[in-house]
């Protein structure tokens, strides 16, 4: 104490902040920065849990480029990733401007768009599965059939199942989307709009010329993060095709879904672990980007 | 950004907008109408999910919402199970603990940065931030190795641990403090409180509405976590909601009405959550992601 009581007091706040950091560094070293790397080591081994790990250099990673079902995953994952992308942020933004003019039940409104947000993915994946199952079950199919259509194969199909369980992934990501979206507009001068009005700017171009440029961080901000959560899509997936992981013939197996199996059903932690290298290095260069487009904020 | 803008169009986004124009027009009118038909579609699944829990199975595929017949049963039966109180139990635990934690931690660790001189302030701040690139997809592997050897496969501990602190929150907390002016800082310290009080009595109070924010965040977030607990538990007493329920609605194949009373189970409470909470949501996400 005495040790302590001798310091001057810019000392002591180096003491303290090491004294706040110290557990917080440790596990940001143990959990996050050891694990990464480990992760990375990892890709250049072979090993399936038995034994010892064993080098193989670029292997894993040879293996991967030569790896049909790798390439149809990593197409998979930017289709989830180009399609959601774009149409959950045009929906959004639509909802969210028109919606920010609109006063009567204004709240009520915006809690009904923002409630699915906040429900359980895997009960929410359960839901819509069944919507997509064949007549008599599924909602969707007996409501087409009433109206004297043929029947859908949603979830069965190898060019439907895909877009089916994109669906719900942007149903349930619009809700946040809308509420940024409005914050965002909200946080205009509305001095910039009553300077357009008084020069008679049509309602089109102050969308296009004031509106959209001043949104610009939100929405660079929306698309990576909208990016991010596509690229990583796994618990939709997994639930509504739970007898055949991301079938019908790979056709919806994400790269995530593909490192689970690789993982925990083959128990290939080497090959694994470059495939999760390779999802590492493409959010890597989403997040640059992001950085790249937000730099002169 | 200036914070107080920040905090201040995140209150505005609770109240209704004011230039709005009158209901007479009628462009105003089809706007409010599309708009709402476009409300009543978003939250269909979850009204047809909360429908279909309490139908018999001889109408659960007809399309009326409203039950002609409504019934109980399913609950009783999916809850005579037993289990479901386990997995709802194990959820509320584990997002408890890992809530309190993460937001303690966030908070001091937030402060630290904002408001202490020291050298490699600067190298613990960019480190930890650059933890959000990392994907908890990339980390599952190590974690599950790492939980092999030291036993913490199928424990509380190790549904936990990853998420015992978050970079999201750290970078959150350390942008709220930035609003926390240093002369109630050293106020306190000539008044002879040390810096764990000062931060703890005078710095927490001051921030309490991010602190809320983040706590519902994160509460959420480990609420629905579905990949980490499906990896790290083996037997279903340790099972978390949503792993839970996937293997429950894997069980069940053909009884539609009883997944959806599962699923239902599972969303009701954070329908009553949001119910109550709504305004910090709302207003939560908004400050969030202005900052972001």
């Amino acid at each position: 104490m005495k040790f302590y009581r001798n310091l001057s007091i810019s000392q002591k706040q180096v003491v303290w902040a090491w004294g706040f950091l110290a557990l917080p560094v440790l596990f940001y070293v143990v959990i996050r920065f050891y694990p990464t790397a480990d992760a990375i080591v990892l890709s250049f081994q072979k090993w399936n849990m038995l034994g010892i790990r064993q080098w193989a250099g670029f292997d894993n990673y040879i293996k991967l480029y030569n790896d049909p079902v790798f390439w149809k995953v990593f197409r998979n994952t930017f289709v989830y990733l180009i399609l959601g992308t774009p149409a959950s942020l045009v929906i959004s933004f639509a909802i969210a401007y028109h919606l920010d003019k609109v006063r009567f039940l204004h709240s009520t409104l915006r809690a009904l768009y923002f409630l699915p947000f906040l429900t359980s993915t895997v009960a929410m994946a359960w839901v819509w599965r069944w919507f997509y199952q064949p007549v008599p079950i599924g909602l969707f199919n007996n409501f087409i059939a009433s109206l004297g259509f043929q029947q859908i194969a949603f979830l069965n199909s190898t060019t439907n199942a895909l877009p089916s369980i994109l669906l719900p992934a942007i149903w349930a990501g619009l809700g946040f989307q809308i509420i940024i979206f409005m914050a965002g507009l909200r946080a205009i001068p509305t001095s910039f709009y009553e300077a357009a009005r008084i020069d008679g700017v049509s309602n089109w171009t102050i969308l296009r010329e004031i509106t959209l440029p001043l949104l610009k961080p939100t929405i660079v901000f929306l698309v990576v993060f909208s990016s991010i959560s596509f690229l990583r899509i796994f618990d939709q997936v997994f639930n509504m095709t739970t007898n055949n992981p991301g079938g019908p013939l790979d056709s919806t197996k994400p790269l995530v879904l593909m490192i689970y199996q690789t993982a925990f059903s083959s128990f290939d932690m080497g090959y694994a672990a470059a495939q999760t290298v390779v999802l590492f290095s493409i959010l890597l260069i989403v997040s640059l980007l992001q950085l790249y487009l937000m730099r002169d904020r | 950004m200036a914070d107080t803008q920040i905090r201040a169009s995140a209150d505005a986004l609770l109240r209704a907008p004011a230039s709005a124009r009158g209901p007479r027009d009628p462009a105003a009118i089809i706007r409010w109408t599309l708009l709402a038909m476009g409300a009543i579609v978003m939250v269909m699944p979850i009204v047809y999910m909360l429908s279909a829990s309490f139908k018999y199975p001889y109408e659960m595929y007809n399309l009326n919402i409203i039950p002609k017949e409504p019934t109980a049963e399913n609950y009783a039966y999916v809850l005579s199970d037993g289990r479901f109180y386990r997995w709802f139990a194990n959820s509320f635990f584990v997002a408890t603990c890992t809530t309190v934690s993460a937001v303690f931690f966030d908070a001091l660790v937030g402060y630290a940065l904002c408001k202490f001189r020291f050298r490699g302030r600067l190298i613990v701040f960019i480190a930890i931030l650059s933890t959000l690139m990392i994907p908890t997809e990339m980390l599952v592997i190590p974690w599950y190795l790492m939980s092999r050897s030291f036993g913490w496969l199928d424990t509380y501990w190790g549904i936990m641990f990853p998420g015992m602190m978050t970079a999201f929150g750290t970078f959150l907390m350390k942008q709220f403090f930035e609003t926390v002016p240093d002369d109630f800082l050293e106020a306190a310290r000539i008044d002879g409180l040390n810096e764990f009080q000062i931060w703890w009595s005078v710095a927490l109070p001051m921030v309490t509405p991010a602190l809320s924010a983040l706590a519902i965040f994160i509460f959420l977030g480990n609420w629905t976590a579905f990949i980490w607990p499906l990896i790290v538990t083996n037997s279903q007493e340790l099972y978390t909601l949503p792993v839970g329920l996937t293997t429950f609605s894997v069980e069940q194949t053909v009884d539609w009405e009883l997944i959806m009373t599962g699923a239902a189970l599972a969303t009701i409470p954070t329908l009553i959550v949001f119910l109550i909470f709504q305004r910090y949501i709302i207003r939560g996400i908004a400050m969030a992601g202005l900052k972001g």
